[in-house]
């Protein structure tokens, strides 16, 4: 008897159902509708610079508030330069320590090791920042930039890429930096999926006589692709909206005198968070606001690229069985 | 029910609260721009609290923010580091008046160097921001340093990231005393420059030039004194060596013809012990108040400022007006007028 009136309390009408649904949708389109103000904020923020500059901001890498000549190119690439640089570290090192928890590790590390890499994803960036500038800066100066500079002073290509003022500032320690920030978000997504893939398709291959590699590369990494690249996307996306580490250690310089990795330089949203407050409304704020909209487009492309490589690698799947 | 009755009766008590709360924030003073005079403001704004119960809110938003806030009229004060040109000011309906005076010092570390050892002058500072001179041996420096042993090193000029009043001052200067630094950089609170590693905000720029050896920057006054940095001595417009400090700002702002107008950059100032990088910061307001209550607590505020506040910048190292200035910008305040055209009165 309880039970029977319990139950038709807990029945709700028709309505509540079509209630959920439309809650559900709006908010779906609510994600779409904001996504699409920002961007069109973002275009109507920037369209005097659009209009004044056109494609050639692009492709212009000179930055000069006084005579009012703005181009995008030495930020782009700066944060292409530092997003690339820290996803060459950081996916290796977060496949290791994913697949050392996962795999290797006994049992009683697996614990404090993981909080640790979660705690890692916790600290604030300006920290970060600061360690950068104070600590880790002065450090890649004396015992990376100052050896490799004597070591390959004179080898053409080789002594280009290390050359500028030994400070260590630059497109190097922000790469670095960012790397070290990104791991344990790439390292924790890719645990994660690791440890979803079945036991049982493990312990087959283990069976059949294949190494701890040999299972991790014909069946986990298999298994696990669409989770592994969505964890490097999630980095490389964290990579290059990253804005106060970044700061304080790209020395924050308009120019592309050399592509020198130790070259001081600057990133789209560094040069954002630098130049906002002060940039008189005109000419100058709408072009930082472009420099805005490309960073979106980046983020975008990155996104659909990464959309692209899972399409393609589903598609060799079935060519394959 | 006794619980009741008191969630019901606590419930009632902040509602009164917060109502009461919202009548006292309709004489709150809103203020944003600058964020050199920051401090100051602060502190000058909790004492007026204590002294009047008038609350002023100030946010450090820097100058180009502040100029946008007062121009959308969300605030009732802006404040920059940068001053408006007259007929700017007369387009947008505004005024603006000099609150305080600060100045803009190169810094330096070189082993070996002390606080004001080394002497630098306009031309040197420009050439060495330019790339020109790119080692402390350099002849150019060893001419006005003779008995001064600079090392065969080279120079890492360190200079703002973020726009800034400071580096409007210091770009100002070296505009007016560097024809070649005028021609390809300019002046501004963000230029296009040609070398140097960008610190953002004067903490950042301390924190390189501290780190760095053999390098300079420019830093406030204030940050200068309370870091003991090692700060280099200026050549002036009269051709002698000052060192930064109070009577040397002081010293510039006299020079200034403040009866004229309150648009006063004051570097390169004349007289023999004027420090060359000298500034004042600004406070803009709109001359017809759509809020003339609001328009007379500010300038209560900042005429109170003006009598009690000296010691307290003193004491922030900041340099406070000269008197004589001081009664002009009270004279000028008549032109803040309510809509009707009446003066707003602040006395």
């Amino acid at each position: 008897m309880s039970s029977s009136s319990s139950v038709t309390s807990v029945r709700t009408g028709p309505w509540a159902d079509a209630l959920f649904g439309w809650l559900a949708k709006g908010a779906a389109w609510l994600t779409l509708a904001l996504l699409i103000s920002i961007l069109a904020s973002l275009l109507v923020g920037a369209w005097p610079a659009i209009e004044r500059y056109g494609l050639g901001f692009l492709a212009n890498p000179v930055w000069d508030p006084v005579q009012e000549n703005f181009g995008g190119l030495v930020m782009i690439y700066g944060t292409l330069a530092t997003s690339i640089i820290a996803l060459l570290i950081a996916v290796p090192v977060s496949f290791g320590i994913a697949l050392f928890l996962t795999e290797m590790s006994p049992a009683w590390l697996k614990r404090p090791l993981g909080t640790a890499i979660e705690l890692l994803a916790a600290v604030p960036s300006i920290v970060y920042g600061m360690w950068g500038l104070l600590v880790f800066g002065p450090i890649l100066a004396k015992y990376v930039q100052m050896p490799l500079q004597s070591l390959f002073s004179g080898i053409p290509y080789l002594g280009a890429l290390v050359s500028g003022p030994p400070v260590g500032i630059g497109i190097l320690s922000a790469g670095i930096i960012l790397a070290i920030m990104i791991i344990p978000f790439i390292a924790s997504v890719m645990r994660d999926v690791f440890e979803v893939t079945p036991p049982l398709l493990k312990e087959s291959a283990y069976g059949l006589g294949a190494t701890t590699w040999e299972v991790v590369s014909t069946v986990v990494l298999p298994y696990t692709k669409a989770g592994v690249v969505g964890g490097i996307m999630l980095g490389l996306g964290r990579a290059l909206g990253e804005t106060m580490a970044v700061t304080f250690v790209i020395g924050n310089m308009n120019q592309l005198d050399s592509l020198s990795l130790f070259q001081a330089a600057n990133s789209i949203t560094s040069a954002l968070a630098n130049e906002f407050a002060e940039a008189a409304s005109g000419i100058h704020q709408a072009s930082l606001i472009y420099l805005g909209l490309v960073l979106f487009f980046i983020t975008f492309v990155v996104l659909s690229l990464s959309k692209l490589l899972l399409l393609q690698l589903k598609k060799n799947e079935g060519a394959k069985s | 029910m006794t619980t009741t009755f008191n969630r019901t009766m606590l419930g009632l008590t902040a509602v009164t609260l917060l109502t009461a709360a919202g009548m006292a924030a309709a004489q709150d003073v809103t203020g944003a721009g600058a964020s050199f005079p920051a401090p100051l403001y602060s502190k000058w704004a909790a004492d007026y609290n204590k002294a009047t119960g008038v609350k002023i809110n100030y946010q450090s938003v820097g100058s180009g923010a502040g100029i946008r806030q007062i121009d959308a009229k969300t605030v009732d004060f802006g404040a920059s580091d940068m001053p408006l040109k007259d007929d700017e000011l007369a387009k947008k309906g505004q005024l603006q008046f000099p609150t305080v005076i600060g100045g803009v010092v190169p810094v330096v570390n070189i082993q070996g160097v002390t606080p004001g050892q080394l002497k630098l002058n306009g031309q040197v500072l420009g050439d060495i921001y330019l790339g020109k001179i790119a080692k402390w041996n350099d002849p150019a420096i060893k001419a006005i340093n003779p008995s001064l042993n600079l090392p065969d090193a080279a120079i890492a000029p360190v200079r703002r990231a973020d726009g800034s009043g400071t580096t409007f001052i210091f770009t100002n200067y070296l505009s007016k005393v560097n024809t070649e630094w005028k021609t390809k950089v300019g002046e501004g609170t963000a230029v296009n420059w040609p070398t140097g590693a960008g610190g953002k905000g004067n903490e950042g720029v301390a924190a390189f030039v501290g780190r760095l050896p053999n390098s300079i920057g420019y830093v406030e006054y204030a940050y200068v004194k309370q870091n003991k940095m090692t700060y280099a001595q200026m050549q002036n417009k009269a051709g002698n060596f000052v060192s930064p400090d109070d009577t040397a700002f002081k010293a510039a702002a006299a020079g200034a013809d403040w009866a004229k107008s309150f648009y006063q950059i004051l570097t390169e100032q004349p007289g023999k012990d004027s420090w060359p990088m000298t500034g004042a910061t600004f406070i803009l307001m709109h001359k017809v108040q759509d809020k003339p209550a609001q328009a007379a607590a500010t300038l209560k505020f900042f005429s109170w400022a003006y009598k009690n506040g000296d010691k307290t910048a003193d004491e922030m190292d900041y340099v406070p007006m000269p008197a004589g200035v001081k009664t002009a910008i009270e004279k000028s305040w008549s032109e803040v007028k309510d809509a009707s055209g009446h003066s707003v009165s602040f006395k």
